[in-house]
C-alpha cells in the first residue's frame, strides 16, 4: 500500500509570462486640473511627475494645484449647487449618475490597465474587482437620488452644498466612486483631491464625467499634495470634508475644523484582528489570512496584520501559511498571474522595511517566503512575524504593508480582549464552524466592520467604517447618505 | 483516525476562482496540453460498448493526430471488466495501461461477493488498473467503516493493479463529506482518489477536485506518501484541464504532474485539446473536422 | 410598402400565437382596422403560469444589483425605441404631448425601479431585538409567481407601473394587457426580450379581461393577483383567490408608486440564532 515518493522531479511546469495588452490605452503627457468640466492650467504653474511604482517610468506629468486653484474649484462646485445641481429633481440627477456608471463600465478595461501601472496593484485585482466595484457603486447611488425621504424618514432631506473630498492611493477609483457617488446623489456638489501617486484614475474618471454630459462645476479633480488637500480643508466655502487615508492626517483634519460649520466623516488607518478558532475550516481559514494581509500588498486600512490563532491548531495554521505563502507571485503588476504587485511608493517601502526591522530588533522571528523579486522597482516580500506579543511595535503600529504579525490565544475571553485592546478599530475576522460563536464575537468586537468565515468582502450597499481611532462615519448602502445630507 | 475536518464551501468557491484566472500561454500552455494528453485515461463505459468501438478506441488511444508528430499516447484507456481483453489485445505492448471499473459500477448495490469477483475478473483478464466504486448509500448511513473495509477487501484483490477509489461526489453532496470520503479512501488504501463514475452531474467540478487535492496534501505532510488523483467526467476543454493542472502544481507541487500521479477521466477532452495544440503552434483557429473521432 | 407588424404574445421568451387561434381587432376612431391582436385563453394563462414558475427559481436568485440592472437596461430599450411606442399610442388615439408624456413616465418607472432594487431590503428588513440570546432578523423574500392585470384606461404605462416593482421584487409575472388598448403591451414584450431578462420571467397575453383574469384568479399555482379596480368583476375574483389563499391586491386608479408596491409582493421570513455568552469578557476596552 504504501507508495513512497517516487519523485519525478523532472517535471518543471512554470508559467510564461502573460502581460496584459497596453496599446489600447489612451494617457496624456500631461494633466491639467479639471474644473467647470474644463482642463485648466494650475496658477502654479507647477507639476509633478506620476511614476510606475514597478519600473520608475514616469507615467504623466500632473498639475500642483495652489491655493487659488482650489479656491476656482469651490468657487465652480458653489456656483453648480446654487444654480444647478440643487434644482435638480432626483431622479434628474440620478440618471447622470447612471450615465457615469454605465460609461466606466464601458471603459472598465482602460481604467484597470492605468489602474495597475500607477498605483502597483496586480491587474487581476485591478481588473477583477477594484474597476467593477467602482462601478457598481456609481450605479448603486444612482437609485438613491430620488429616493432620499427613505433615508431619512421623518425628516425632508437636504444635501449640505459643496463637499471636499481627500482620498488616499491603495484604491485609488474605487475611492473616488465611495465619495463622489453619494455625495452627488444626496445633492452636493465637489471638490476631489486624489492621492499624489496615483492622480491617473481620477483624471480619466473626469473625462467620463464630461462626456456624461454633467452640469459643469458639479465635480471638480484637483490635484496635488499635502498642501492642496489642506487648501480644501481650510477654505470657508467647504460644507462637508470626507477624508479616507492616515490617522495622523485625519487627526490634522479634525483639528482644523474644528470649531467650524464643516461637518466630517473620517476613514482612516486599522491593526485589524483576524482570529482563527481550532474548530474553523482550516484551509479556508488559511486562504482569509493570505487575503487579509497580502491582498494588494497589505494597502489596506482593514488588512487582517494581527493574525490570533488559537494554540491548539497554531502549528498546523502557520504551517500551512507558509506552504500557501509559496505559491504567491511577486512581480510585475500588468502580468495576469502575478498575486502580489508593487509598493505604491518609495516612501511606503521606506516605511515598511522599517517596521521589518524594528520587529527583527523586538526579537520576533521573521519568516518570507521563498520568491525572486524583481530588482527594479518597489518591491516587498510577503512576510510574517511569529513569537510576538501585544507589546512588540510591531503589533501596536499600522505597517500597511505585507507583513503579518501571529499571536497565540488559548480562551475566547483572552482573544476578544486583545482584539479590542487597540487604538483602532476598523475591521476583524472570526474564523469558527460555530454560528453561536460568530455572533457571541461580533457582538464583542469593538469594530465597524466584523467578517465571519470570510474576508475583505467589499459590496457598494454594505456599510463599511470604523471605531474609535479608525475613524467615524459609515461608507455604503443607505447609511453611507446620512454622512452627505441634513 | 478521522479528522472531522470541516470546509467551508463558499471560501473554496472563492479560492477555485482565482485558480481559474491563471493564465497560461505559449511554451507554458504547449507544455501543459502536452501534460494534459498524456494524463488522459479514455474512456467507453455504455452499456452499447461491443468490442469493435473499444478496438477503434484503444487505436486512438495511441494514434492521438499522427499527422502531427511529437505527441504523446493517452495514460491508459478505461473499459468494462468484459472489455479488457478487448483492449489486451489491441494495445498490445503499448505503453498505454488498460483500467477497469469494477464493484459494480457505477451503482456499485451490490454484494461483497459480486464486487469482489468482478473485480478479480477484470485483473485476470488483464486490467492495470481497477476503478472501483464506494458505496454511497452505506456513507451516508454513516456506516464508515463498512466503506472502509469494502475498498480494502479490493484492493487486495487488486494484487498488483493500482486501486482508483470513485467516491461520486455528486451523490456525497457536501464538501465536508467528501473529504471524508477522501479520508477513508486514502486510509482504506486507495492508490488514487477518484471524483466520479461519469454517469450523474454534477462530476467533477474544481471544487470537489480541490477539496480531494487538499485531502492527499494533508495525508502527504503527515506521512510522506503521495496519492494520485482523477477528476472525471466534466472536464471536455482544454481551458479547464489546465485550471485543474494549475491546482495540482500549487497544492502538491510539480512532482504530481505525472500520469503516475494524476489523470483525467474523458472521452472528448483529447481533441480539444489537440486543437488547442495546434492552435498554439499555427496560430489558427481550427475545426473538429480536422481530428479524428473514436 | 409597408411591412405590417403582427401582434403575438410573448411566453416563456418566445411570441407564440394563442393556442386557441382566435383574435379581436384594434380599430381606430375612423374605424379601420390597425391590428388583429390575439384573443388568449385560459391555456395560454395555463402556459404562461408553467413558465413563469420555472423561471422563479433563477430570478429570485440573481443578485438584486443584477435584477437592478436589467431594468436599468429595459429603461435603455423603451428610451430607444420611444419613436414606435409613441406611433402605436397615437395610433389607438392618444393625443401626440399625451403619448410623449406616457412614454417618458414609462421609462422613468423603469429606472425608479431599477434603483429600488437592491436598496428596498435595507430599508424593509430588521433585525429584532429579542430579549433571548439570540440574533434575531427579519428579511424580505419574493412571493413567487404574480398574476397581474394592467391598468385598463392607458397602452403602456399601466403595464410598466405594475410589472416593475413586481419584478425588482424577485418575483415572475403573468400578465394581461389593456383589452382595448393592447399594442404597446406586445412591443413592450420586445423591449423585456432584448434586455437580458430570462425567459419567462415576463409573460404577456392580451385578450379579454372578463376571461383572463378569473382565469388567473381560479389558478392554484399563482401567488397573488394584483390589479386596479375591475368593477364587478372584483368580487367573484376575490372569492377565486381564496382556494390557494392567493394574495388579492386591488390598487386604486392612479396610485403612486413607491416601496410599497414591491413589499406588497414580498413576505418576510425571520430567522433566530443563538449568541453564545462565553466567559466574562465584556466588550470593555
Amino acid at each position: 500500500m504504501a507508495k513512497k515518493n517516487t519523485a519525478n522531479s523532472q517535471t518543471e511546469w512554470n508559467y510564461a509570462a502573460s502581460p496584459e495588452s497596453t496599446s489600447h490605452i489612451r494617457l496624456e503627457k500631461k494633466y491639467q486640473l479639471f474644473i467647470n468640466n474644463e482642463w485648466v492650467a494650475p496658477s502654479s504653474k507647477k507639476y509633478f511627475p506620476t511614476i510606475n511604482p514597478a519600473t520608475e517610468d514616469v507615467l504623466a506629468e500632473i498639475a500642483w494645484a495652489n491655493d487659488a486653484d482650489v479656491d476656482l474649484a469651490v468657487k465652480a462646485a458653489r456656483k453648480a449647487y446654487t444654480e444647478v445641481w440643487s434644482k435638480m429633481s432626483g431622479a434628474e440627477r440620478g440618471k447622470y449618475i447612471y450615465r457615469i456608471a454605465r460609461m466606466m463600465q464601458e471603459r472598465a478595461r482602460e481604467f484597470a490597465v492605468i489602474e495597475s501601472l500607477d498605483s502597483g496593484k496586480p491587474i487581476r485585482e485591478s481588473r477583477d474587482v477594484d474597476v467593477p466595484l467602482a462601478c457598481n457603486h456609481f450605479f448603486y447611488y444612482a437609485g438613491w437620488a430620488d429616493k432620499l425621504e427613505y433615508a431619512m424618514p421623518h425628516k425632508k432631506p437636504e444635501a449640505l452644498g459643496v463637499a471636499g473630498q481627500i482620498i488616499p492611493w491603495n484604491f485609488p477609483l474605487l475611492m473616488a466612486a465611495w465619495k463622489i457617488a453619494p455625495a452627488l446623489a444626496a445633492g452636493n456638489t465637489v471638490v476631489l483631491k486624489p492621492a499624489e501617486t496615483t492622480s491617473l484614475t481620477a483624471l480619466k474618471l473626469a473625462e467620463i464625467i464630461k462626456d456624461a454630459g454633467l452640469p459643469p462645476g458639479v465635480v471638480n479633480i484637483v490635484t496635488g499634495y499635502g498642501d492642496t488637500g489642506a487648501a480644501i480643508v481650510n477654505h470657508p466655502d467647504v460644507d462637508k470634508i470626507a477624508f479616507t487615508g492616515s490617522t495622523n492626517v485625519g487627526k490634522i483634519i479634525q483639528r482644523a475644523v474644528a470649531g467650524t460649520h464643516k461637518k466630517t466623516t473620517l476613514e482612516l488607518g486599522g491593526k485589524s484582528a483576524n482570529i482563527i478558532f481550532d474548530d474553523a475550516p482550516i484551509d479556508q481559514a488559511v486562504e482569509g489570512i493570505i487575503n487579509g494581509i497580502f491582498f494588494n500588498q497589505g494597502h489596506v486600512c482593514c488588512a487582517g496584520s494581527r493574525l490570533f490563532v488559537q494554540e491548539n491548531v497554531a502549528d498546523l495554521v502557520i504551517r500551512k501559511l507558509k506552504a500557501r505563502m509559496e505559491s504567491l507571485y511577486v512581480g510585475d503588476p500588468l502580468d495576469k498571474n502575478t498575486d502580489i504587485g508593487a509598493i505604491n511608493s518609495k516612501e511606503q517601502l521606506d516605511t515598511i522595511n522599517k517596521y521589518i526591522k524594528i520587529g527583527k530588533a523586538e526579537g520576533a522571528e521573521i519568516y518570507q517566503s521563498d520568491c525572486s523579486i524583481p530588482s527594479k522597482g518597489f518591491f516587498c516580500k510577503p512576510t510574517l512575524f511569529t513569537g510576538v506579543s501585544q507589546s512588540h511595535v510591531i503589533t501596536q503600529e499600522e505597517i500597511f504593508g505585507p507583513v503579518l504579525t501571529i499571536q497565540t490565544f488559548r480562551t475566547i475571553d483572552e482573544v476578544i480582549q486583545k482584539a479590542n485592546n487597540t487604538p483602532y478599530g476598523l475591521a476583524a475576522g472570526v474564523w469558527t464552524d460555530k454560528g453561536s460563536r460568530i455572533f457571541n464575537l461580533t457582538t464583542k468586537l469593538r469594530a465597524g466592520v466584523i467578517w465571519a468565515n470570510t474576508y475583505n468582502k467589499f459590496d457598494p450597499v454594505s456599510p463599511f467604517g470604523g471605531y474609535k481611532e479608525s475613524g467615524f462615519g459609515r461608507e455604503g448602502g443607505v447609511h453611507g447618505l446620512s454622512a452627505y445630507l441634513k | 483516525m478521522l479528522s472531522h475536518t470541516r470546509v467551508d464551501k463558499v471560501g473554496v468557491e472563492e479560492r477555485v476562482a482565482r485558480f481559474q484566472t491563471r493564465s497560461i500561454k505559449n511554451e507554458a500552455k504547449k507544455q501543459g496540453l502536452h501534460m494534459v494528453l498524456n494524463m488522459i485515461d479514455l474512456t467507453t463505459l455504455e452499456g452499447k460498448d461491443t468490442p469493435g468501438k473499444v478496438q477503434q478506441m484503444c487505436y486512438k488511444a495511441q494514434h492521438l493526430h499522427d499527422v502531427h508528430p511529437g505527441l504523446p499516447t493517452v495514460a491508459a484507456v478505461c473499459v468494462y471488466p468484459s472489455m479488457v481483453a478487448v483492449a489486451r489485445k489491441a494495445l498490445g505492448n503499448s505503453s498505454v495501461k488498460i483500467a477497469s471499473v469494477s464493484t459494480a459500477f457505477p451503482s456499485g448495490q451490490s454484494t461483497r461477493e459480486i464486487k469482489l469477483s468482478d473485480t478479480k475478473f477484470a485483473v485476470d483478464q488483464g486490467a492495470d488498473e481497477i476503478d472501483m466504486v464506494i458505496s454511497r448509500g452505506k456513507f451516508l448511513e454513516g456506516e464508515y467503516n463498512f466503506v472502509f473495509d469494502e475498498i480494502a477487501a479490493i484492493k487486495e484483490a487488486c494484487g498488483k493493479a493500482r486501486l482508483k477509489v470513485i467516491l461520486e461526489t455528486g451523490e456525497l453532496c457536501t464538501l465536508d463529506h467528501v473529504r471524508m470520503a477522501s479520508e477513508i479512501a486514502i486510509h482504506a488504501g486507495a492508490d488514487f482518489i477518484k471524483t466520479s463514475t461519469g454517469k450523474i452531474q454534477p462530476a467533477a467540478t474544481m471544487q470537489v477536485t480541490y477539496t480531494m487535492l487538499m485531502a492527499i496534501k494533508d495525508y502527504y505532510d503527515q506521512t510522506g506518501i503521495m496519492i494520485g488523483m482523477k477528476p472525471a467526467g466534466g472536464i471536455s476543454t482544454a481551458k479547464l484541464a489546465l485550471h485543474n493542472l494549475v491546482m495540482v502544481k500549487e497544492i502538491l507541487g510539480n512532482q504530481w504532474l505525472t500520469n503516475e500521479w494524476f489523470r483525467f477521466g474523458a472521452s472528448s477532452l483529447a481533441n480539444d485539446v489537440l486543437m488547442q495544440l495546434m492552435k498554439t503552434e499555427s496560430g489558427l483557429y481550427q475545426s473538429p473536422d480536422y481530428f479524428s473521432i473514436d | 410598402m409597408e411591412i405590417l407588424k403582427t401582434y403575438k404574445i410573448y411566453i416563456g421568451g418566445a411570441f407564440p400565437r394563442t393556442e386557441s387561434g382566435r383574435y379581436y381587432p384594434i380599430v381606430d376612431a375612423s374605424g379601420s382596422t390597425i391590428a388583429n391582436v390575439c384573443l388568449s385563453s385560459r391555456k395560454d394563462v395555463r402556459n404562461a403560469v408553467v413558465a413563469a414558475r420555472k423561471a422563479f427559481g433563477g430570478w429570485s436568485e440573481k443578485t438584486a444589483f443584477n435584477r437592478g440592472q436589467i431594468l436599468y437596461r429595459m429603461a435603455e430599450m423603451l428610451e430607444g425605441r420611444k419613436s414606435q411606442f409613441l406611433e402605436e399610442l397615437t395610433k389607438q388615439g392618444s393625443s401626440k404631448e399625451a403619448a410623449a408624456q406616457e412614454v417618458q413616465e414609462s421609462i422613468d418607472c423603469l429606472v425608479y425601479y431599477a434603483g429600488w432594487a437592491d436598496k428596498y431590503q435595507q430599508i424593509a428588513s430588521s433585525v429584532n431585538p429579542v430579549s433571548s440570546s439570540h440574533f434575531n432578523f427579519s428579511a424580505l423574500e419574493p412571493m413567487g409567481v404574480i398574476g397581474m392585470i394592467a391598468a385598463q384606461e392607458t397602452s403602456l404605462i399601466g403595464l410598466v407601473k405594475l410589472l416593475a416593482p413586481a419584478i425588482c421584487g424577485g418575483n415572475t409575472v403573468v400578465l394581461a394587457a389593456s383589452e382595448a388598448l393592447p399594442l404597446c403591451a406586445v412591443t413592450f414584450a420586445e423591449v423585456v426580450h432584448s434586455s437580458d431578462v430570462p425567459g419567462g420571467v415576463v409573460n404577456i397575453l392580451t385578450g379579454k379581461v372578463s376571461e383572463l383574469a378569473p382565469a388567473m384568479a381560479a389558478h392554484m399555482d399563482i401567488n397573488a393577483l394584483v390589479s386596479e379596480s375591475l368593477g364587478e368583476l372584483n368580487k367573484p375574483l376575490a372569492l377565486a383567490c381564496v382556494d390557494n389563499l392567493k394574495r388579492n391586491i386591488v390598487y386604486q386608479q392612479g396610485t403612486t408608486q413607491g416601496l410599497p408596491n414591491i413589499t406588497a409582493l414580498q413576505e418576510v421570513k425571520t430567522t433566530w440564532h443563538p449568541i453564545e455568552q462565553i466567559g466574562g469578557a465584556s466588550s470593555s476596552y
